[in-house]
């Protein structure tokens, strides 16, 4: 039962990661329609960058969190403006497949890096390798932070779309993009925007991701994991990311522990299959029907 | 300039248009019979492989091209082809039959991935299928019996009533006939009620269902056939290879097919074999221009992934139409000379287009 309880933990702390890379994709995907097949990438980056700025310019933990943070949210800034703008409005495989191209980009410039890239490096956080034992459970102190600050940003970005103006434009943006137009929302603005804070969700992501594994090049094809995640809760519901990722995480976690090996890897994916056939729109998600 | 008279209705359906076409496809086939001779054994071995790439990004081309349906699994079909040869060929079976083993088992698994595509479109189809190639791939990894596992598993050469096509030469002529005849059979299939149902569902899944086409069973048709040409692709590529294993046809392996046809030119069969000729060629180009580049750039281990993503981020920002689309203005521009407008095959603005309500 303890060990049960252990591996769901785990489980959830590494479906938090999922969450919060799904929970980028979702903002994007509500914005601008694109489902960025890049965005494993971005957290990638944000690793390396939380890497570069940790160690390679030996500033402190929190510092470097929140220079990563920004600098990964101006990347995503002025990856809107500079790639995604310009072929707006083309059929969605052209989008899906220039965040392909813009991942294979991110992922080879980076292994380019000489000493760097082609590395696997790890992320001198204060709270690396620490336990706290509660009750006979184990707890690694890494999955806790990943929770708690999955937590905390899914409140804060709750909190954002509730009551700020800015979130509330994003919403109606998302909703229609032609009628929030006509009330003055500068749309093209806002998806900006969105690109920025996906990417920095991401990055926070990145930096949560990495003191459990590594930092390496190859790290962002943990993205395509959060596609199911982003499915099964439904693509465009917000919460439903976050739920999609922690039930995609424990179901990981737990066919790993109980099913014979091989079932781990492919677990997220028989989940998000089944989730299509048997209710296409997600747990959270509502369905649409063209009406002529 | 050329203008074509129709005078009769047939003269709209006929694969070829004029002389001109006659004429240089004719070239094409006579240098391409005659290429074992022209070409040396290492150029001979790539001309293969485009060949091999050719005929799956047919099936992708058709699925994704004209029917409108993302696939990001593809490599899962050439998989479930390339398996299904290697078991037939080692049990003693025919080269045809076992081919056709292999195309019929991939469409049989196309259609089961077609299902769920009835009930969901466009991202999540995508995503379906990405789902489906790391399932595929797992089975490939455990199935030890039959595939060999991660270990891999030898291919022995095509052999048909004692003939074998053991040497590179009549390999590829056996690559050459498959290709050519899924060619025809896909220009066939596509000025046939068949191909315009499909391309009006790419159009407009509500106005294709308002004239009556059954849009469940096209798109399972489509994806049926799809995969049956990647089941056959799969096989030829198991041959040429002599040996397969499951991280062969992983995902990387399927946006590489995507790529393929999205560079060549989405929507058109000539994107197929442009698109294929870059696949295979551009590593030669990079590893050719490694040596002029400084050593940090060009000994880089990343580089060719570098490349092939800025080149896809390039193709889609200002050449939607591909390869072939290049070669359209290019020989528009050649056609009407001195005419020609830089607006003529201009992007219409067009609005955002919604997925969710198609």
């Amino acid at each position: 039962m303890l060990q049960a309880l252990q591996i769901v933990i785990s489980g959830i702390a590494q479906g938090c990661i999922y969450g919060l890379i799904a929970l980028g994709l979702v903002l994007i995907y509500k914005t601008t329609e694109t489902v960025s097949f890049a965005h494993g990438e971005l957290m990638m980056l944000g690793a390396f960058a939380g890497f570069a700025f940790m160690t390679l310019l030996g500033l402190p933990f929190w510092l470097a969190f929140v220079a990563t943070v920004v600098v990964l949210g101006l990347f995503g800034v002025a990856l809107e403006r500079i790639v995604i703008r310009p072929i707006l409005g083309q059929p969605a495989f052209s989008l899906v497949m220039l965040t392909i191209g813009v991942g294979y980009a991110a992922r080879g410039i980076v292994t380019m890096i000489p000493g760097i890239g082609t590395e696997t490096h790890t992320l001198p956080v204060p709270y690396k390798d620490q336990t706290w034992n509660v009750g006979g459970l184990v707890l690694n102190v890494e999955q806790m932070v990943v929770i708690t600050a999955t937590a905390i940003l899914s409140a804060a970005l709750y909190a954002m779309f509730k009551y700020t103006r800015v979130g509330v434009a994003m919403q109606a943006a998302s909703q229609n993009q032609l009628a929030a137009y006509y009330m003055g929302i500068p749309v093209r603005r806002l998806n900006g925007l969105v690109w920025g804070l996906a990417a920095a969700v991401a990055a926070i992501a990145g930096l949560l991701l990495a003191p459990i594994t590594f930092v390496y090049a190859n790290m962002g094809f943990i993205g395509l994991k959060a596609m199911p995640a982003a499915v099964v809760g439904g693509f465009g519901s917000l919460p439903g990311a976050i739920v999609g990722g922690i039930a995609i995480g424990v179901v990981e976690a737990l066919s790993g522990f109980y099913l014979p090996e091989g079932f781990k890897d492919v677990a997220p994916y028989v989940v998000v299959l089944v989730m299509l056939v048997v209710r296409p729109n997600g747990l959270f998600g509502e369905p649409l029907r063209k009406k002529v | 300039m050329r203008f074509i008279f129709k005078t009769s209705y047939l003269q709209d359906i006929r694969l070829v248009r004029h002389g001109g076409q006659v004429f240089w496809y004719g070239l094409l086939v006579v240098c391409l019979l005659g290429a074992p001779w022209i070409v040396t054994e290492y150029w001979l071995a790539q001309l293969t492989f485009v060949l091999i790439y050719a005929v799956v990004g047919l099936g992708l081309m058709l699925l994704s091209g004209f029917t409108g349906l993302f696939s990001l699994g593809h490599a899962a079909f050439l998989g479930v082809g390339a398996y299904t040869e290697a078991y037939l060929v080692a049990a003693g079976v025919p080269f045809p039959i076992a081919i056709a083993g292999a195309a019929l088992l991939a469409a049989a698994t196309g259609v089961v991935v077609g299902l769920p595509a009835l009930r969901v479109k466009g991202i999540y189809l995508a995503i379906a299928t990405l789902a489906f190639n790391f399932i595929v791939v797992e089975v490939f990894a455990r199935w030890e019996s039959v595939t060999g596992g991660n270990a891999g598993k030898h291919v022995q050469a095509p052999r048909l009533f004692g003939w074998s096509a053991d040497s590179d030469v009549s390999f590829y002529f056996v690559c050459l006939v498959a290709t050519v005849v899924a060619t025809l059979a896909i220009l066939n299939l596509l000025r046939a009620p068949t191909g315009r149902a499909f391309v009006a569902i790419r159009d407009s899944e509500v106005s294709a269902q308002s004239l009556g086409i059954h849009l469940a069973r096209y798109k399972t048709l489509s994806f049926a056939i799809s995969a049956a040409l990647a089941g056959v692709g799969g096989a030829l590529y198991a041959h040429k290879l002599k040996f397969i294993s499951p991280d062969q046809f992983d995902i990387l392996q399927s946006i590489d097919l995507v790529l393929m046809i999205v560079i060549g030119g989405i929507g058109s069969i000539h994107g197929a074999f442009l698109g294929a000729i870059f696949l295979i060629t551009m590593p030669q180009v990079i590893a050719l221009a490694k040596d002029g580049l400084p050593a940090v750039i060009g000994q880089a281990p990343g580089l060719q992934g570098a490349v092939y993503g800025l080149v896809l981020i390039g193709f889609v920002l200002f050449e939607p139409l591909g390869l072939y689309g290049r070669w359209l203005k290019l020989r528009t521009y050649l056609q009407v000379f001195p005419f020609y407008r830089r607006g003529m095959f201009k992007r219409q603005k067009s609005f955002l287009k919604s997925d969710r309500l198609k």
